[in-house]
C-alpha cells in the first residue's frame, strides 16, 4: 500500500473538481484524484449553457435570476446560498471567458445568450436570454478549458485512481482511501483537508441522461461514514431525452423556438404553461409529458412525445407566440440558424435515431438527469451533518454531489454548471485557507480495512445472483414508481424491492480475480453505492407526503408549506435509514403557488 | 439478429502473448457496439476489459479499432458495422489489458503544444470582445474530446511514436487561430520541430477516424501554412 501526502485532495475530476484544484492549488499542496481522465467527466455532456444575468442581449439582473430559482426550487432551495450563486454568476463566467472558454458570440462580440426554462423577465414573466452558450456544448468547453488550465498551473493529478472511502480522526478529515485502476493496488492519500466533487447518480434509473460513472461515489462513501444524504428524494427528470436511450436534448433546442408535440399534433404545454409555455421549468413539463402520455396521447399510444424544431414550425408558434429577436425584429429562424446553435443534438439524432432534427421531429420521452440532493453542506461548501448544520472540519463538496442547496425541489437549466464553477472555486478557496490553518490529523489504524471488507465480501459471494440482474431490477421499479409521479403504494414497493435486492447483493461474486484493471470489482462496488443510494432516495420519498418539484405525489398533490418546507437528512445505520429534517434559509421571498 | 464477435484479450498477469475470445450475442440493428460489449461483461465474461464512460460519443473513453477502423463503441451501431465484429485496441500505444491502452504518450504530446489559453496580461472587467467570425475560425477543433482515435489511426505515429501526433496539433491550432490567444509564436514553433506538423503525409485516416467529424487534416494544414507564413525567429 502506497501513501501519500497532500493538504488538499480532491475527488473528482469534473468542473467543480477542476475549478477546486485551480483554486486550492495557489494556496496548498493539493492532488485530483478521478476514477476518469479528467476530461471524461461528466460535466462535458452538459449543452446547453451556463446561467448567468450577464444582460448582453436584453435587460436581466441577477436579482431577477435568484428569485426564478427560488421558484424554480419550489422554494425549497435556501435563499442565502441562492442569491450568492446568482451574484456571483456574471464575474464567473468573465473569468471562464477570461481562460479561454470560446463562448458563442453576439454580432457585437459580447457572450451569446439563450432562454432557458423558468428563466424570465421578473416584470413581464417572459422568457429572459441568460443561458450563455458555446453552440450545444458548454459543458464540454467547460471541461476542456478548466483541464487546459490546470495543465497550465501544473495541478497534481491521480488519473484512473478510483476513491472507495473517506478517513476520519479525531472528528474531521484525515484523507481518503483510492485504487490504482491500472494495478489494483490501493493507495492511502493522508490529507488535511478532502473535497467530494464525484458528481451524481443517476445510473439509479432504468433511462437515463448519465454517464455509467455516475454512481453517487461520494453520496455513497459518506453515508457509510456516518454523513447524511439530504434531500434525495429531489431528482430531476429532463423532459427531452432520446426515447429508450435517454441520451440528454438540451433544453437549448426549445430555447431556439422547438416545441413539444402529442400524439394529435397539439402543442399540449400551453394548457400545462399558458405564460412560458414549452419553457416552462424541467418538473412541470416532464409531468405535463407525463399526463399526456397516460392519456394515450403519446405518439402511435407509445410512451414518447416529439420534440419539433423544424424551421416551417418553430417560426409557426413563433409569430403565434409574437417572439421577437433581441433587436425587436420578428424571430424567423432557418435550418442553416438551427444547424449552426444545435450541431451536437442534430449529430446525435442522425447517429442513434436515423432522423434528421432540421426535417424531422425528435422521439423524446423524460430521462432521469440531475441529483438536486447529496451530500449537505452550507454556502462555503463546508460538509454539514446535522440539523443544526454543524460542520465536519476539513470535509466539502461541490457541484452535483452536493446539496448545497441551491436547486431545492427542482435545478432551472442552466445552473448546474452555474453551481459546480461558483461552489468548485468556493471549495477550492476554502479548503486551502483551512489547510493553512490546520494541522494533518493523524491517519486511522489499517486505514484501508475498511475498503478491504468491502471488496472482501464482493469476492466471496457465493455467486448465485447476477449483478447486472440486480442493476437491471433496480432501475425499473426506480424508473417506474420513484420516477417522474409517485404514489405510496409504489414508493412502498420499490422500498421492500430494494431491500430485496441489497440481500440478494450479498451473493454477488466477481469473476475477475485479476489485478490489472479490474473493472468488474468496480462496476460491482458501483452497483453496492447505486443500491444503497435507491433505498436512502426511496425512503426519503416516501415519507414525504406532498408535492413540489421533482417531487409529485397522485396521492398528495399539492405542496405542503406548513408541514414540509424542510429539508429532508437521511442517514444510513447498520443497513437501516434513519431520517431527519431542517428547516430551509429563508432570507425576503415568501412561498407563492408556483404558476408559469 | 446474431452478431458475431471476435475480441482481442490480453492480460499481462497471466497471459504470455495476446489472442482472441469469441463471442455470439443477440443484438438490435440499433444497438450500439458498447452495448454488445456491456453484455457480453454482464453474461459471459465478467473480465473483458474496456474503459467506458457517457456512452454517447462525447466524453472520448472507448475509442477502440472495430473491423480495422478507429471508433467509438458508443457512436457505432450494428447496423453501420454488420454482424461479424473484429474489436481491438487502438494501435501504437501500449495495450495494458484488452481493449485498454496506456493513454499517457498519447497525453504527454498533447501537453507539449502549450494546449491552454494564454491571454492578455490585462484583462477587461467583463468579457473580452471576439466577432463571431472570429469565434467561427476555430470553432471546429473545440470539438475534439481527446479519445485518441485520430492519432492512433496514423501510420506516420504508428512508425514513430515520438510524433506529437494529430490530436495535439487539433489542440494546437484550437488556440493558434482564436484571435484572443497571444501564444501563438510559441505553438508554432514547437510544431515546426523535426516531430511536428511534418510528419504529416495527408494520408486522411484521422479525419476519417474523428468520432466528432473534426477536419483533421485540412486543420493539420492550416497549422502548416501558418508555420511557413510566420516570423518564427
Amino acid at each position: 500500500m502506497k501513501h501519500h501526502q497532500y493538504e488538499v485532495v480532491i475527488v473528482g475530476g469534473g468542473g467543480a473538481g477542476l475549478m477546486a484544484a485551480l483554486y486550492a492549488s495557489k494556496g496548498a499542496s493539493t492532488a485530483v484524484i478521478s476514477k476518469l481522465y479528467p476530461t471524461r467527466s461528466h460535466t462535458g455532456a452538459a449543452q446547453g449553457g451556463v446561467g448567468a444575468a450577464l444582460g448582453n442581449a436584453e435587460e436581466d439582473n441577477a436579482e431577477w435570476h435568484t428569485y426564478d430559482t427560488v421558484k424554480g426550487s419550489d422554494y425549497l432551495g435556501d435563499q442565502d446560498s441562492i442569491e450568492f450563486m446568482c451574484k456571483a454568476a456574471p464575474e464567473v463566467v468573465y473569468e471562464l471567458e477570461h481562460m479561454g472558454l470560446p463562448f458563442s458570440r453576439n454580432e457585437d462580440g459580447t457572450i451569446a445568450q439563450r432562454p432557458f426554462g423558468g428563466h424570465t423577465n421578473n416584470n413581464t414573466g417572459k422568457p429572459v436570454t441568460r443561458a450563455c452558450y458555446a453552440a450545444d456544448r458548454t459543458g464540454h468547453m467547460i471541461l476542456q478549458t478548466l483541464y487546459q488550465q490546470c495543465i497550465k498551473n501544473k495541478v497534481n493529478f491521480y488519473d484512473e485512481y478510483h476513491v472507495v472511502d473517506l478517513l476520519m480522526s479525531n472528528g474531521a478529515a484525515a484523507g481518503v482511501v483510492a485504487l490504482e485502476l491500472a494495478t489494483g493496488e490501493l493507495h492511502v492519500f493522508h490529507a488535511k483537508a478532502v473535497i467530494f466533487a464525484t458528481g451524481g447518480h443517476g445510473r439509479v434509473w432504468e433511462i437515463t441522461s448519465n454517464a455509467y460513472a455516475y454512481t453517487g461515489d461520494g453520496v455513497a462513501i459518506t453515508l457509510r461514514r456516518g454523513i447524511p444524504a439530504e434531500d434525495m428524494e429531489f431528482f430531476q427528470f429532463h423532459p427531452t431525452g432520446i426515447y429508450r436511450m435517454g441520451i440528454l436534448i438540451t433544453e437549448g433546442v426549445r430555447g431556439e423556438g422547438g416545441v413539444l408535440l402529442n400524439g394529435d399534433g397539439e402543442r399540449f404545454m400551453e394548457r400545462y404553461a399558458p405564460t412560458v409555455k414549452d419553457l416552462a421549468s424541467r418538473d412541470v413539463v416532464s409531468r405535463a409529458m407525463y399526463l399526456e402520455m397516460k392519456a394515450g396521447r403519446g405518439i402511435n399510444g407509445k410512451r414518447y412525445l416529439y420534440l419539433d424544431v423544424t424551421p416551417d414550425l418553430v417560426n409557426h408558434y413563433a409569430t403565434l407566440d409574437g417572439r421577437t429577436r433581441p433587436d425587436g425584429r420578428p424571430y424567423v429562424t432557418s435550418a442553416e440558424e438551427i444547424l449552426g446553435k444545435l450541431p451536437d443534438i442534430i449529430d446525435f439524432c442522425h447517429t442513434y435515431l436515423g432522423v434528421d432534427p432540421v426535417t424531422q421531429p425528435m422521439p423524446v420521452q423524460p430521462t432521469a438527469h440531475y441529483a438536486m440532493g447529496g451530500i449537505p453542506t452550507n454556502m462555503r461548501t463546508e460538509v454539514v451533518i446535522d440539523a443544526k448544520n454543524k460542520v465536519l472540519p476539513g470535509v466539502y463538496a461541490a457541484g452535483e454531489v452536493a446539496c448545497v442547496s441551491v436547486h431545492g425541489a427542482n435545478r432551472l437549466g442552466t445552473n448546474s454548471l452555474l453551481d459546480l464553477v461558483v461552489f468548485g472555486r468556493e471549495a477550492g478557496v476554502r479548503a486551502a485557507e483551512f489547510a493553512q490553518g490546520a494541522d494533518f490529523q493523524p491517519l486511522p489504524e489499517n486505514p484501508a480495512d475498511f475498503v478491504r471488507a468491502q471488496f472482501d465480501a464482493l469476492r466471496n459471494g457465493s455467486g448465485s445472483e447476477k449483478a447486472a440482474d440486480i442493476a437491471k431490477e433496480m432501475k425499473e421499479i426506480m424508473f417506474d414508481h420513484v420516477g417522474v409521479f409517485r404514489v405510496e403504494e409504489g414508493m412502498q414497493q420499490a422500498v421492500e424491492k430494494i431491500r430485496e435486492l441489497q440481500e440478494r447483493f450479498k451473493n454477488v461474486r466477481v469473476a475477475d480475480e485479476g489485478k490489472l484493471y479490474n473493472t468488474e470489482l468496480l462496476n460491482i462496488w458501483e452497483l453496492s453505492n447505486l443500491l444503497d443510494l435507491a433505498e436512502v432516495t426511496a425512503v426519503s420519498a416516501l415519507a414525504r407526503k406532498e408535492s413540489r418539484g421533482a417531487h409529485a405525489r397522485d396521492d398528495y398533490p399539492d405542496r405542503d408549506d406548513r408541514k414540509w418546507l424542510k429539508h429532508t437528512l437521511a442517514w444510513l445505520e447498520d443497513g437501516k435509514v434513519k431520517l431527519g429534517y431542517k428547516p430551509v434559509v429563508k432570507t425576503k421571498y415568501e412561498p407563492k403557488k408556483r404558476v408559469y | 439478429m446474431q452478431v458475431k464477435l471476435t475480441i482481442f484479450r490480453y492480460d499481462p498477469e497471466n497471459d504470455k502473448k495476446p489472442h482472441f475470445d469469441k463471442f455470439t450475442v443477440e443484438a438490435e440493428p440499433t444497438d450500439r457496439v458498447l452495448d454488445l460489449l456491456e453484455y457480453i461483461k454482464d453474461y459471459k465474461d465478467g473480465t473483458l476489459a474496456y474503459r467506458r464512460s457517457c456512452a454517447h460519443g462525447v466524453c472520448g473513453s472507448d475509442a477502440m479499432r472495430i473491423n480495422g477502423v478507429n471508433r467509438l463503441a458508443c457512436k457505432v451501431l450494428v447496423q453501420d458495422v454488420g454482424t461479424t465484429l473484429k474489436v481491438e485496441p487502438i494501435l501504437g500505444l501500449p495495450v495494458q489489458r484488452d481493449l485498454i491502452v496506456d493513454m499517457e504518450p498519447f497525453f504527454d504530446h498533447y501537453k507539449s503544444v502549450i494546449p491552454y489559453f494564454v491571454g492578455s496580461e490585462e484583462m477587461p472587467q467583463k468579457e473580452q470582445l471576439q466577432s463571431p467570425e472570429d469565434r467561427e475560425r476555430f470553432d471546429d477543433t473545440t470539438k475534439c474530446i481527446l479519445c485518441g482515435a485520430c492519432t492512433t489511426s496514423c501510420p506516420s505515429f504508428w512508425a514513430n511514436g515520438n510524433y506529437v501526433g494529430p490530436a495535439a496539433i487539433v489542440n494546437a491550432h484550437r488556440f493558434i487561430f482564436d484571435s484572443r490567444d497571444q501564444a501563438v509564436v510559441e505553438r508554432l514553433k514547437i510544431l515546426n520541430d523535426q516531430f511536428g506538423v511534418y510528419r504529416c503525409h495527408t494520408i486522411f485516416n484521422c479525419t476519417d477516424a474523428c468520432p466528432r467529424e473534426i477536419q483533421v487534416t485540412q486543420a493539420v494544414g492550416e497549422v502548416k501554412k501558418a508555420i511557413a507564413t510566420a516570423r518564427l525567429d
